[in-house]
């Protein structure tokens, strides 16, 4: 006998698997080893209050990609999370966090966002996830996981009087006194050795916090030194960077170098462009996410699977209160495409934003 | 029957809300029609100084009580369109000001209590707006 409790539970369960693709047309390629999905959840700010409370509203955000990635079927053989778990570095958020990604079936690779660091410079997130730049391989695919929010030493080691301070001035994407994130050169060398035990024709899958890309300094959607990462991944036939910290679709082509960003699990962000005060310009291939409606308070946030294949990723990214959107790559192309989207006269209202 | 009007209509200016602090009092000062350098500077001083009182506000989290602050969402105040306004809001059913808007996203995302309308904290919000997006033509009732 289903008592009340049991019968909302799984009518919830239901009402959520309906939200989900639960299963997906597998394609056929040349190298089936190389054809499998993974998910990618990424910026969930976790944000302590006091005591035992936590801003409900992120709290919600990552426990509904965490519930749905766990519905997926076939299964993904693993997750990343790609970074911002907290929100003020601190114990408590990153606790909590784990806690909460705890509840994934799945093996979990995590990579650093300046959320996660600027407090302890990473300590306490190394005790509970590891390494902050290692990579792996995968059924014929490289893996490398970067932190690419360090900046300069000088504003990092000199510049505030305490590491809270520090945590907060890098928290503000907005704030004047925040400095460009950057790989580094220690990091560069590390990856040089590291790809270079990698053949060329190996794909390549770069998760990385930070863009690996120029594209508005004002709010650090930025990698200082973004032309020399670009320059490492250049000679390999097929790069996918994956990254986070813009909170909104972005995807672009460079080269060899395919770019696919990830919604945030916590709120979106408005395109820079819509920054009335300075010019800028997203790369031209994006077709952008609809604009958010704030009555919805998950509108416009999401996660998204991964089917990669043939050594390109494709992207499903799950919004909540909105079309979901698949970018795919287009081998005629050569670049990422919105399967809907992509052609100028198909563009809906809702994706003017200004 | 004129000039009754107008003595009216001054008495309803003086017992509202807008009363004439001391150093705007016309006794004494210069015609109402005579202004010079430095009053100009002074009123854009008077400005700016509740515009970076709003910046203030929107990157603290002390409209809320959950810590969240508008900026979080808002970077440089973008995507909140005061050129717009008045507007239709679908899901209020009526054409709106943008003081509502501010209220809705403070009882929201901030669990936090609104603001009354002439609020110094609502005004110095609505400066740095303002301020953010000079430039940006009116468009009254765009969604
Ligand atoms: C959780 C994220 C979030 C926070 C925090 C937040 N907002 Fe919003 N707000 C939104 C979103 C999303 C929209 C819709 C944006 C759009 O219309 O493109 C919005 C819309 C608005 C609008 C109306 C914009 C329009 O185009 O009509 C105003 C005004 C506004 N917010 C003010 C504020 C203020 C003031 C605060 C702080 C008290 C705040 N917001 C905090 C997410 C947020
Ligand atoms: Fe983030
Ligand atoms: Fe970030």
């Amino acid at each position: 006998m289903t008592n009340r409790r049991d019968f909302l539970q799984s009518a919830g369960l239901a009402a959520l698997a309906g939200a989900v693709p639960l299963t997906y047309v597998r394609l056929a390629f040349a190298k089936p080893e190389q054809d499998f999905n993974f998910a990618y959840i990424s910026d969930s700010h976790i944000q302590h209050i006091k005591g035992t409370q936590f801003v409900r509203n992120w709290d919600r955000g990552l426990i509904r990609a965490v519930a749905e990635t766990n519905l997926l079927d076939p299964k993904p053989d693993f997750v990343i999370y790609g970074g911002d778990l907290a929100q003020l570095g601190t114990k408590e958020e990153l606790d909590h966090g784990a806690e909460l990604l705890s509840k994934l079936k799945y093996k979990t690779y995590m990579a650093m966002g300046e959320h996660d660091y600027y407090l302890d410079l990473g300590e306490y997130w190394s005790k509970l996830f590891g390494k902050h730049w290692y990579s792996f391989d995968h059924k014929g695919v490289h893996f490398v996981v970067l932190n690419s929010i360090l900046t300069f030493d000088d504003w990092t080691f000199k510049r505030w009087p305490t590491a809270k301070q520090r945590m907060a001035e890098m928290a503000g994407i907005d704030n004047p006194n925040g400095s460009p994130f950057m790989v580094g050169a220690k990091q560069r060398e590390w990856l040089k050795n590291d790809l270079a035990k990698v053949a060329k024709s190996t794909p390549i899958v770069v998760v990385s916090h930070s863009p690996l890309q120029k594209i508005y300094k004002g709010w650090n959607f930025w990698t200082e030194d973004a032309e020399e990462m670009q320059a490492l991944l250049k000679p390999f036939d097929s790069v996918n960077v994956l990254y986070g910290h813009v909170h909104q679709i972005q995807y672009n082509q460079i080269g060899s170098i395919a770019f696919n960003s990830a919604m945030a699990t916590a709120w979106p962000w408005p395109y820079p462009a819509t920054y009335a005060q300075v010019d800028s310009h997203l790369p031209v291939l994006t077709v952008p996410m609809n604009r958010a409606d704030p009555f919805f308070e998950r509108d416009a946030t999401g996660w998204q699977f991964i089917n990669l294949h043939s050594g390109r990723n494709d992207l499903h990214y799950n919004l909540y209160n909105n079309q979901s959107r698949v970018i795919a790559f287009n081998p005629k192309t050569g670049r990422p495409e919105d399967m809907k989207f992509q052609d100028a006269s198909a563009r809906i209202e809702p994706q003017t934003h200004y | 029957m004129r000039a009754r009007t107008i003595v009216l209509a001054v008495a309803v200016a003086v017992g509202g809300a807008l009363q004439l602090p001391v150093e705007y009092s016309p006794v004494g000062a210069a015609k109402a029609d005579e202004f010079t350098k430095a009053d100009l500077d002074r009123w854009a001083a008077e400005f700016e100084a509740v515009a970076t009182e709003g910046r203030r506000l929107w990157t603290s989290p002390e409209l809320g009580t959950n810590g969240v602050a508008c900026g979080q969402c808002h970077p440089n105040g973008a995507n909140t369109h005061p050129e717009t306004y008045p507007k239709f809001q679908k899901q209020a059913g009526r054409v709106v000001a943008i003081w509502e808007m501010v209220n809705w996203c403070i009882r929201n995302p901030l669990e936090g209590k609104a603001l009354a309308a002439d609020d110094p904290k609502m005004i110095a919000i609505q400066a740095y707006l303002a301020k953010e997006r000079r430039g940006v033509k009116l468009e009254p009732g765009k969604h």
